[in-house]
C-alpha cells in the first residue's frame, strides 16, 4: 500500500511524461499484486494485462506524437488543492462509518453475494464463481459492458482515420524499412515468444471456468502478441498478417456472437440470455452458453484492441512521411 | 476501534484525491488522462477491499469434500471491477485518441495554450 | 527424504531473496547506468530463477510445478533479451547513459 502511495506521488510530482508513464505502468502492476493479496486473481490478472501493458503502449505511442516534455508549472493552484483536501477529508469522514475491513458480517457479504457462493456450482456447474457471475448471473452487465469496448474502438475509429491515417494501399517496402531490422537478438527471441503467448492466449479462453481467466483477459494477450510483431517487424508486415478490415469485421463479429446467443433464447420462448434452452440438461447448457458469450468477448476485446492499436501507429507513419 | 480497521480505505481515499488533483491543476491533456487512471484504479483497490473477507481465499471453488467449511471472498465486485478496468481501457484510448486529434488541431496539448489560441 | 527436499528449497529461496535484496541495493548504489544494468540483470536470473526453483521443490508432482518450469524458461529467455534492448539503447542513444 505504501509502495502505492509513493508512486502516485512521484507520478504527481514527475514532469518528463515518459517517467510518468512508467511510473503508472509500475503503480499498476503494484495494483494488480495488491489485488492478489485481496483474493482477486481474475482482476489481477486483467490489470496486469491492460494496466501494465496495455495502457502503457497507448499511453507512449501518443507520446511520440504529442512530445515527450510538459510545459513549467505557472503557479500553484491553490483553490483546486483546497477543494481536494476538504473532499478527502469528507470522504475519509465516512469511511468511519463504514464496517471493519475484512470482517464477514460486512452489508455487501450478506445479499447476492453468498446465494452466489452457495447456489452457484449447484445451478451452472462451473468452478470460477467470478466466471459463471460474469457470464451467466450477470450476463446483461457484461454485454452491456462489451459494446462499450466496441464503441470505444469505433470512436477511435472515427477520430484517427478521417485522413489517410493508416496505409490501405501497399506501401512501397523500400521507404519504410521494419523498425527493428538491425536486432537480431529481438527478432529471433520474439519469433519464439509470440507462438507461445497466442497460444498462452487461448489456454486462459478455454480455462475460464477452472481456473482465473476468461475472453477479457485473453483477448488482451491476444492482442498483445500481435502488437509485439508490429513493433518488431513493422506494420506492414503486420497488417499483412491480419489487415483492418478483418479486425473491423471481427470486432463487430464477436459482439454479434454474444447478442445472437441472448436473441436465440428470446426466440426459443425464454427471457433474453437465458441459456437454459440451449441444451437439454441445465448445467451442459450454461456450460455451453457461457462458453459462447466468452468466444464473443474474447474476439471482440482482441480485434478492439488490435484495431486503436493500429489506427495509432498508424498516425505516427502518416506524420513520418510527412516529415 | 482498531486502526486497521479503515486503513486500506483511507489510502485509497489519499490516491483518488491524488488523482483528483492532478486532474485539476496540471494543464497537459496526457496528465490530466494518467490522474484519471489514478481515480479509476482507487475506485477499483476499494472495491476490491470490500469484497476482502479476513481468511477467505480466492472465489475458486474447491473439490466438493472440503466445501462448506472453506470461506471465500465475495465475487461479485470482482465481476464489475473485471469488466471496470477493460472499460478504462477503451475510455482512455478515446480519450488518447482525442488528444491526438487536439495536437493535430491546435499543435499543442496544453490546456492554457488551447484556451488562448480559441480567443479572436 | 522430504526433510531433505523441504531444507533445500528454503535453502533456494532465502537464496533468492537475499540476491533479489542485494540486487535492488546495487541499483541505487551503482553510479553509471551499465552497472546499474548489470543489477537489474541478477535479479531477473538468479533472484528469481532460485525463488523459482524453490517453488517447484516445494510443489511436487503437480500442474503446478509445469507452470513453474514454463515460467522459468519465460523469464530465462525474454531477461537477457531485456538487458541486450537496454544497453543497445543506452549505446546508442548516449544521453540516456549517465
Amino acid at each position: 500500500m505504501c509502495f502505492l502511495l509513493l508512486t502516485a506521488f512521484a507520478i504527481t510530482r514527475a514532469h518528463d511524461l515518459l517517467a510518468t508513464v512508467m511510473l503508472l505502468s509500475i503503480y499498476s502492476l503494484l495494483c494488480a499484486s495488491f489485488f492478489v493479496v485481496m483474493d482477486a486473481v481474475d482482476v489481477a490478472f486483467t490489470e496486469a494485462a491492460v494496466g501494465a501493458v496495455v495502457s502503457t503502449l497507448l499511453l507512449l505511442s501518443t507520446l511520440s506524437l504529442t512530445g515527450r516534455f510538459e510545459k513549467p508549472q505557472r503557479e500553484k493552484p491553490l483553490f483546486g488543492l483546497i477543494i481536494v483536501l476538504t473532499t478527502g477529508a469528507l470522504l475519509i469522514y465516512g469511511t468511519l462509518q463504514m464496517p471493519p475491513f475484512g470482517s464477514a458480517a460486512a452489508p455487501i457479504h450478506q445479499h447476492v453475494g453468498s446465494y452466489y457462493i452457495n447456489q452457484s456450482y449447484a445451478e451452472t456447474g462451473i468452478v470460477n464463481l467470478v466466471t459463471s457471475v460474469l457470464a451467466s448471473y450477470r450476463g446483461y452487465d457484461t454485454f452491456g459492458e462489451l459494446v462499450v469496448i466496441f464503441t470505444a474502438g469505433v470512436g477511435v475509429l472515427a477520430l484517427l482515420s478521417s485522413q489517410k491515417s493508416y496505409p490501405i494501399a501497399p506501401i512501397d517496402k523500400t521507404i519504410l524499412p521494419a523498425p527493428m531490422k538491425q536486432h537480431h537478438i529481438l527478432r529471433v527471441v520474439s519469433k519464439m515468444l509470440i507462438p507461445l503467448i497466442l497460444l498462452f492466449a487461448l489456454y486462459v479462453q478455454f480455462h475460464g471456468h477452472t481456473g482465473p481467466g476468461g475472453g477479457f483477459q485473453a483477448g488482451v494477450i491476444f492482442a498483445s502478441a500481435i502488437v509485439l510483431y508490429t513493433m518488431i517487424f513493422g506494420l506492414q508486415a503486420a497488417l499483412d498478417v491480419i489487415s483492418v478490415a478483418w479486425l473491423k469485421l471481427f470486432s463487430a463479429f464477436g459482439v454479434l456472437i454474444y447478442s445472437s446467443v441472448g436473441l436465440l433464447s428470446l426466440l426459443s420462448g425464454e427471457n433474453f440470455l437465458d441459456y437454459s434452452v440451449l441444451a437439454q440438461a441445465p448445467i451442459e447448457a450454461q456450460h455451453l452458453g457461457t462458453l459462447a458469450v466468452e468466444m464473443g468477448i474474447g474476439i471482440t476485446v482482441a480485434s478492439t484492441i488490435m484495431l486503436i492499436f493500429f489506427s495509432f501507429s498508424g498516425q505516427m507513419h502518416s506524420i513520418g512521411e510527412a516529415q | 476501534m482498531n486502526i486497521w480497521d479503515s486503513f486500506n480505505y483511507w489510502v485509497v481515499m489519499i490516491l483518488m484525491m491524488n488523482g483528483l488533483y492532478i486532474l485539476i491543476s496540471q494543464g497537459n491533456f496526457i496528465k490530466k488522462i494518467i490522474g484519471l487512471t489514478v481515480f479509476q484504479t482507487a475506485v477499483f483497490i476499494f472495491f476490491i477491499s470490500m469484497a476482502k473477507i479476513t481468511g477467505a481465499t480466492a472465489p475458486i471453488l474447491k473439490q466438493a469434500t472440503e466445501q462448506g467449511s472453506t470461506l471465500y471472498s465475495n465475487p461479485l465486485p470482482h465481476v464489475l471491477i473485471l469488466t471496470a478496468i477493460v472499460v478504462s481501457i477503451s475510455t482512455m484510448a478515446l480519450a488518447l485518441a482525442l488528444v491526438i486529434r487536439i495536437k493535430q488541431a491546435y499543435g499543442t496539448i496544453e490546456e492554457e495554450e488551447i484556451q488562448h489560441k480559441d480567443q479572436p | 527424504m522430504s526433510e531433505v527436499i523441504n531444507g533445500l528449497s528454503v535453502i533456494c529461496l532465502l537464496l533468492g531473496g537475499l540476491a533479489s535484496i542485494i540486487a535492488a541495493i546495487g541499483i541505487f548504489r551503482f553510479p553509471s547506468f551499465y552497472t546499474r544494468m548489470h543489477a537489474a540483470g541478477i535479479t531477473d536470473t538468479l533472484g528469481s530463477g532460485l525463488i523459482l526453483i524453490g517453488l517447484m521443490l516445494q510443489s511436487g508432482w503437480d500442474t503446478t510445478l509445469a507452470k513453474l518450469v514454463l515460467i522459468l524458461l519465460f523469464t530465462l529467455i525474454t531477461s537477457p533479451t531485456i538487458s541486450y534492448t537496454l544497453a543497445n539503447a543506452a549505446t546508442t542513444n548516449k544521453d540516456a547513459a549517465k
